[in-house]
């Protein structure tokens, strides 16, 4: 047995969910490999070189977003997938695109967001939006892996580790993708699927002139500002604050769902939180179905309040 | 151009599922079934690029039983011209799948195949990336916009963790959609009942050649352990104090 887990980096610094992925392959119990690329890649290999348990890190050197193409980063995956019985990577936007077209080009049926791993062939995985959870047994040679992060602790940069780092040639880019550019959001604000306390606006802030509240409280709190479907759609803000089934998973000490009626598909994104708090206008709300602590009243006077009772 | 959209009968995304007490799976009679809410913005893209000149045909294929012949009436009323049936009983995995849809890709030859990213019974968000490997094909995952501005090449908005990023990708390739891609239309009256006139070719899945047999044993299906709802406080003040003194998470 010998397990790889595509590590994501972005100018030389390791991604945190790959932090949580490594963690979940050192619990099969075999001997973990990491694969980095990208500009910068050994860079991001120093970082996590002395990480507990990590055999060896191998690094393609290259263009980051050009690599990081399905179509490129799954070929490089399938060039070195002889040598491990399991793939793991994060459950990001990355992890969700490169790994199953890796796990087609090698005939292997993906295990999508493994939350738990009862032993090298045995995998739990959650299914109808986190309503059931499914154990499910594989009979392929080669286990290939997405992890849920919030499942997972995230490994320490600062062990004992003396991992050998290795070159890996990178694939003939494809002719078939091209990256034209992005537009990422910028904030100063933690990450929202690391972040310890998120707070998060539905359809009832009315518009994203009202998220200043939230993001005035959140500053207050040293948290990460999240939305339900409904406010992404209304166009509140963008996509990338969606918590939800198919946006993102968080698991935060304190979530703050502020406005949220609580749909099943956003209670699927945030139901792992260790303390849930509401606040609503409608008492029957399914939101306080699962929250800890309900406050029932008008957002606008009840946010503002908590931002200054926080001073 | 061609299109294709693979459209994917699920449990309806307002009903509450209820695990089976012998948990070998999720209790499927008498609830309401419907179109996997991806593959409903799937069918709507296809049938915008037709309304807007780029799209000359739209071809719905389903892989299923019996009852899958709705989801592909439901596609026709919103538009698709025709229909394909993959039958089988067998419930496939994501890379089954994709192999049924790569044979019906080299029959039909689309310019596009579009899929929603992810259906929401089982949650896989596979099938799309497997079926641009098997074809060789570029994928454009979790779209929430397409531009034919180039020719042979399409200009793709995706949306990613950390906001959108553009590619460009050769065509044919494969779509996977994201929810702000379009809102779906409902069909009309009119359009449900000249969809139930539209063709539905049949195919079984032996036909195209594909092994159904899944590769990952199911060995439970569990309900998670349920979380236990709170108390409702008075006021902010006994929240705050709450959060500090009881749960000690301030």
């Amino acid at each position: 047995m010998r397990a790889a887990v595509f590590v994501e980096q972005e100018a030389g610094q390791v991604k945190e969910a790959s932090l949580h992925a490594i963690s979940a392959a050192r619990a099969l119990g075999a001997p973990v490999d990491l694969i980095l690329c990208g500009s910068a890649a050994n860079a991001a290999a120093q970082q996590v070189r002395k990480v507990d348990g990590i055999a060896r890190i191998r690094v393609a050197e290259g263009e980051t977003a050009s690599l990081l193409l399905a179509e490129n980063a799954a070929a490089l995956l399938e060039g070195i997938a002889a040598d491990y019985t399991h793939i793991l990577a994060a459950a990001t936007s990355v992890g969700k695109n490169i790994l199953p077209r890796l796990a087609a080009l090698l005939d292997v049926q993906q295990i999508s967001e493994v939350v738990a791993i009862e032993s090298p062939e045995r995998f739990v995985r959650p299914i109808y939006a986190g309503n059931a959870l499914a154990t499910v047994e594989s009979s392929d040679r080669i286990k290939i892996l997405s992890v849920r992060m919030t499942a997972f602790e995230a490994v320490s940069l600062e062990g004992n580790g003396e991992a050998a780092i290795e070159a890996l040639s990178p694939p003939t880019l494809s002719p078939l993708s091209g990256f034209i550019g992005e537009q990422l959001s910028r904030s100063e604000r933690p990450d929202l699927t690391s972040a310890r306390i998120v707070v998060s606006g539905g359809r009832g802030m009315g518009s994203g002139e009202n998220f200043k509240l939230l993001e005035e409280l959140a500053d207050k709190l040293g948290a990460a500002v999240g939305a339900s479907r409904a406010a992404v759609d209304a166009g509140f803000v963008p996509n990338d604050y969606q918590v939800g089934q198919t946006g993102k998973i968080v698991a935060p000490d304190l979530y703050i769902a502020v406005g949220i009626s609580g749909a099943i598909q956003h209670l699927a994104g945030m139901k792992d939180s260790k303390v849930i708090v509401a606040i609503n206008k409608d008492e029957e709300a399914p939101i306080f179905q699962i929250a800890d602590y309900g406050l029932v009243g008008d957002l606008f006077m009840l946010v503002p309040e908590l931002t200054a009772a926080l001073k | 151009m061609k299109i294709c959209v693979a459209v994917k009968r699920v449990i309806d995304a307002n009903v509450k599922i209820r695990v089976k007490a012998d948990q070998t799976g999720v209790e499927l009679t008498n609830v309401k079934m419907a179109m996997n809410p991806f593959d409903e913005i799937g069918v709507e893209e296809a049938v915008r690029l037709r309304e807007a000149g780029t799209a000359t045909e739209i071809v719905a294929i389903s892989i299923g039983g019996a009852a899958c012949q709705e989801t592909l009436r439901t596609a026709l009323a919103m538009g698709a011209d025709r229909a394909v049936h993959v039958e089988t009983d067998l419930s496939l995995e994501p890379l089954a799948v994709a192999k049924a849809l790569k044979q019906v890709a080299e029959r039909e030859q689309p310019t596009l195949f579009i899929l929603g990213k992810q259906a929401i019974d089982d949650d896989a968000n596979q099938t799309g990336q497997m079926l641009a490997a098997l074809l060789g094909w570029a994928q454009g995952t979790f779209a929430s916009k397409l531009e034919f501005s180039e020719p042979g090449r399409i200009r793709l908005t995706r949306e990613v963790d950390g906001g959108s990023e553009i590619l460009s990708l050769a065509l044919p390739a494969v779509v996977t959609t994201d929810l702000r891609l379009n809102e779906p239309r409902y069909a009309s009256l009119p359009n449900i009942m000249k969809a139930k006139k539209k063709p539905i070719d049949k195919i079984s899945l032996a036909d195209l050649g594909v092994d159904g047999a899944p590769r990952l044993k199911i060995l439970k299906i569990a309900e998670p352990p349920k979380r236990q709802g709170g108390v409702k406080l008075g006021n902010v003040g006994e929240l705050v104090d709450r959060l500090r003194n009881e749960a000690k998470v301030l």
